[in-house]
């Protein structure tokens, strides 16, 4: 089947790029075929109120209708391009921007493109039966919405791939649509993207703290001096802005549901009324952000430094003078705490080794804020509990941390203290059964499920209770 | 800190017996005579003196040209004495103390140019009926012993004095670098005991004892000494070729640009970075016939002047452009007319000109697969990787095809073993070490390949549509340059020559595994070390450590 290469929304000159073309030609049908198996199951037919990025002007960027999934119109865009860019950081600072992939660091930015590419599908995968269990058509809608973004997000990153690396570019783009999820034969590249996401508190979760990485990494990567990635990044994270935003409005809604339960039952038994405990929404809290931390890599780490002294990875808005004013970061150490020889002892790491961390710490920060709008619902609850972030030492799986005991405040202690108190900080089976006997679908227009509020209001100026999925199934 | 030394002087490898310093060339009828004669005071650079007829780079380039000239100018000769024109010493080898003032790419260079013209030596012994026979009329130590070793015969004077040893090991902490120990054995077949013996003795072996131990054929007294070997070269000579008719080797010279140079039919185009060498061979329309006398062709024709002049580009690369790190080779021309030259070339084997130009290719072949530097083939629009020149898709270590309707390559008779590597194997046997029967089948394709088919038959690495085509090459070239030069130089030599070994690829293996490794040492050329304290008053002071 011919590719209209009109109905691909692009600003890449798709219709007379002759790489890009015979790129595609291979790799659409087979993202489609992707899609119907491994994209959200069971809705591929029915309309969905969604956003479609058609040009990168202000305007251009959200439009709303309805369309079926498998109809979206997935395109490519790149931020335009800053006149005389030049790199911003590293060794090659001030030097001009590459628009070609260098090819002394052809395996560095390969390996960054193709990770960050990887994780586009995998969470595609994650989340496919969350639509039969949707608490609202809202939510649903929503995470329709983030599974065909992310979906364009892979667009973008093969995009790159396709246009940048040839042969080898291709090859790689394909693997993006063999590797799957949770596959013991072929998983994706990052263990976090391995797990399913079986109950819509993970969910939100999910996006609230592994999507807030990818928003990190984008970031990071929007500084680079391989132009085409930072182009493409940057746009992307206009979209990724909206996944965050469900994810943090998503745990917000759960928690002001248990409040209204807590309130209202003098012996505040949220079970009871069918509510997810505060306990638990903490517990989730603390799976969900030290997993998300582990993707940052090592704390010490010399891909990092590498990275950036190239001048292809840099710190969050590394250009911002508000943030940094020197950008080679030759001097100075990052301190860090962690055991050696059983003891807790301080270490400097140097600076350029400590990027993964220096980047964790701009998310730690984001992160604390929606905690802060979390524990904001508490108060005007009038509770006087709160939420907290663990500690950056807690259940590791990676990096100096890994798999040692700490508890969630960042105290060592021996392992069997650990065991038989983490119960106490992570969900336990009994905590996830409860949650998913919560899981059912609820399809009618401006109805919710009983753990979960109403948003404070609709997407895109509509009502809440606006019919944002048709069913045609 | 080599990298940012100053460029070298630019060394210039044509030369002619008319500008010779240190050699000279007497022809005699059937036996000829290179009389070593070597000038203190003429050496390449400044700063040292080649004394008791010890040499330098300048040296060995007159005695490539003289060995090369005899071939193509004197085939009439049947025999050649290489003796000294300096009283009591034959040679005493290297210039120590060049040696200890060259950079290290210096010394690496210049070992492989001689090994390159000893071997040069051995082949005209084997295959071109000039057999050499070395007079050592006087000391031959270190290099001035293994030059002899290159001949088929050696004569040594018996006068209680002149010896031969190979004194690096217990002089300058060194190796004889130059096949001396491998030709020790594998060639003069001493027994391993008496080599270690010999090879650990300073002062060397003279008289009838270098008979016994097989370091020399032969030992005449003073007064017969002269005599005696024109005897033998005589015998050996067996009167010549007096009927071949000898070609004048015309001079290459090629104009010089900025970064580029160009010769008749080859062009060296240096890469803006420095990093990249493109040298791209251009076949002409016109393909002159065969004359009744083939040498009539003379120097013009293109099969010789071409790889002579790729030759000289190549040995300018090693010596003058140590910052470039690839080769890239690229052709250009007609393929009918190197069709037709390559039927030339096949058909008259039998004769001595065309014998000797097929010869000069193969030690051509040779350089490029001694060449330091990664090598890359480019078969793109207009390319003409024909027979012969498809052997430099062969010898590079990657190579690029461009799927393109009308671009093809096609083998001919050429490439079924008339140019053997080092292994003694073609570069096509070579390539599919491990099955000899599909390595001739392929070898004696004769369709015109394109890149599809280049790619399943495992003819060439990379194929790509024009689409592809300038990123895949771009991007293979740019991260090459940016790997060690090193590691790049040891894997490249570690992986171009697969099967067996030969007395060829001991040679230069030995030389770039050890000999190299060496030289970096601190007991060779550390402050105390042996190669840097020679001629000093003090002694060297080895860390006994073994590895």
């Amino acid at each position: 089947m011919a590719i209209s290469y009109d109905k691909i929304p692009n600003n890449v000159d798709l219709n007379s790029n002759r790489k890009l073309q015979k790129a595609l030609e291979a790799w659409q049908p087979s993202f489609l075929d992707w899609w119907q198996d491994m994209g959200p199951e069971g809705f591929q037919q029915d309309d969905i109120y969604l956003r479609t990025a058609v040009s990168v002007e202000a305007n251009g960027w959200a439009n709303f209708g309805y369309v079926k999934m498998p109809d979206y119109r997935w395109g490519i865009f790149l931020t335009p391009p800053e006149k005389d860019r030049k790199i911003g950081f590293g060794d090659n600072a001030e030097m001009d921007v590459w628009n070609q992939v260098p090819g002394e660091f052809r395996k560095e930015l390969r390996r960054i493109i193709v990770t960050q590419c990887d994780t586009e599908p995998a969470s595609v995968e994650q989340q496919r039966l969350l639509g039969k269990c949707a608490p609202s058509l809202y939510d649903m809608r929503n995470l329709f919405q983030v599974n065909v973004e992310e979906g364009r997000h892979l667009w973008a990153m093969v995009h790159i791939l396709h246009e940048f690396f040839g042969r080898d570019g291709r090859e790689e783009a394909e693997e993006m649509l063999f590797r799957r999820s949770g596959n013991p034969d072929s998983p994706r590249i990052l263990d976090a993207f391995n797990k399913p996401i079986e109950d819509w508190l993970a969910f939100f979760c999910f996006t609230m703290f592994t999507d807030r990485d990818g928003k990190y990494q984008l970031g990071a990567l929007a500084e680079s001096g391989f132009d085409p990635l930072a182009r493409a990044t940057k746009f992307m994270l206009t979209e990724e802005a909206h996944h965050l935003f469900v994810g943090e409005t998503g745990v917000g809604r759960v928690i002001k549901r248990t409040t209204e339960i807590l309130n209202e039952d003098p012996h505040g038994d949220v079970k009871k009324h069918g509510g997810i405990p505060l306990d638990i929404i903490q517990k989730y809290i603390n799976e969900w952000y030290s997993a998300s931390l582990d993707l940052f890599g090592g704390e010490d780490s010399s891909n990092a430094a590498n990275y950036f002294g190239a001048g292809l990875k840099g710190r969050f808005q590394e250009m911002n003078p508000k943030r940094f004013t020197e950008h080679s970061a030759l001097e100075g150490c990052y301190e860090l705490d962690w055991v050696e020889e059983g003891q807790m002892g301080s270490h400097e790491i140097p600076m350029r080794r400590a990027m993964n961390l220096v980047l964790r710490d701009a998310y730690r920060e984001d992160c604390l804020k929606s905690l802060a709008r979390w524990n904001k619902v508490m108060e005007k609850a009038g509770r006087d509990e709160r939420f907290y972030l663990p500690s950056q030492r807690f259940n590791r799986g990676i990096g100096v941390y890994a798999k040692q005991s700490f508890d969630p405040h960042g105290e060592l202690m021996d392992d069997k203290t650990y065991w038989s108190k983490h119960v106490d900080w992570l969900p336990t089976h009994e905590d996830l059964d409860y949650v998913k006997s919560l899981m059912v679908s609820v399809n009618e227009p401006g109805k919710f499920a009983g753990w979960i509020a109403p948003p404070a209001k609709g997407l895109n100026g509509q009502p809440v209770d606006f019919e944002y999925v048709k069913f045609h199934g | 800190m080599e990298a940012t030394a100053p460029a070298p002087e630019v060394i210039c490898f044509e030369t002619h017996p008319d500008r010779y310093k240190h050699l000279k060339i007497e022809v005699d009828g059937p036996v000829a005579r290179i009389l070593i004669d070597i000038q203190e005071n003429e050496g390449l650079r400044p700063g040292y003196a080649l004394k008791l007829n010890s040499y330098d780079l300048s040296v060995d380039i007159e005695l490539a040209d003289a060995v090369q000239r005899l071939r193509f100018e004197h085939p009439e000769v049947g025999a050649v004495i290489v003796t000294s024109g300096q009283e009591g010493v034959f040679s005493s080898g290297a210039n120590i103390f060049m040696l200890g003032a060259s950079t290290h790419a210096h010394k690496v260079n210049f070992c492989k140019f001689t090994n390159e013209t000893r071997v040069s030596i051995e082949d005209a012994t084997a295959n071109s009926g000039q057999v050499y026979i070395a007079a050592l009329n006087g000391v031959a130590s270190g290099g001035g012993y293994e030059l002899p070793q290159a001949c088929e015969e050696i004569y040594l004077v018996d006068d209680r004095r002149s010896a031969v040893s190979l004194p690096e090991i217990p002089y300058l902490g060194v190796l004889p670098g130059t096949g001396g120990l491998t030709r020790l054995v594998d060639k003069r077949h001493v027994r391993r005991d008496i080599a270690d013996v010999f090879v650990t003795l300073a002062e060397g072996v003279k008289g009838k004892r270098a008979v016994q131990w097989g370091l020399v054929d032969n030992v005449f007294p003073t007064s017969k000494f002269k005599e005696s070997v024109e005897a033998r070269a005589l015998e050996v000579a067996n009167g010549g070729k007096p009927d071949r008719k000898g070609v004048q080797l015309e001079a290459l010279k090629p104009t010089e640009g900025e970064d580029r140079l160009d010769y008749q039919h080859v062009s060296m185009e240096i890469s803006e970075d420095g990093r990249t060498a493109t040298l791209q061979i251009t076949v002409p329309d016109d393909v002159p016939q065969m004359p009744v006398t083939a040498s009539d062709l003379g120097s013009a024709w293109f099969p010789l002047r071409a790889f002579r002049e790729l030759d000289d580009a190549l040995l300018r690369l090693r010596l003058n452009y140590p910052l470039v790190g690839l080769i890239l080779f690229k052709t250009r021309g007609n393929a009918a007319s190197m069709v037709a030259f390559d039927e030339q070339l096949d058909q008259h084997a039998d004769d001595w000109f065309v014998n000797e130009v097929r010869l000069f290719i193969k030690r051509t072949l040779k350089r490029v697969d001694y060449m330091a530097k990664s090598m890359f083939a480019i078969v793109d629009e207009g390319s003409c990787f024909v027979g012969t020149l498809y052997e430099l898709v062969l010898a590079a270590d990657r190579s690029f095809m461009l799927e393109e309707d009308g671009v093809t390559f096609q083998m001919t008779n050429m490439n079924q073993g008339a140019y053997p590597m080092g292994n003694g194997l073609s570069r096509m046997q070579t390539r599919f070490v491990w099955d000899q029967e599909m390595a001739n089948e392929l070898a004696a394709n004769r369709d015109q390949i394109d890149a599809d088919e280049a790619n399943d038959l495992g003819l060439i690495t990379v194929a790509a549509d024009d689409i592809d085509w300038d990123d895949e090459v771009r991007l293979a070239i740019e991260e090459r340059v940016s790997l060690s030069p090193d590691s790049l130089t040891g894997m490249e030599a570690s992986i171009r020559f697969g099967g067996p070994e030969t007395l060829e690829t001991k040679i230069f293996g030995r030389l770039t595994a050890w000999q190299n490794w060496i030289f970096q040492r601190p007991n060779a050329v550390g402050p105390k070390g042996a190669l840097s304290l020679y001629g000093r008053p003090e002694s060297p002071e080895f860390d006994f450590n073994r590895t």
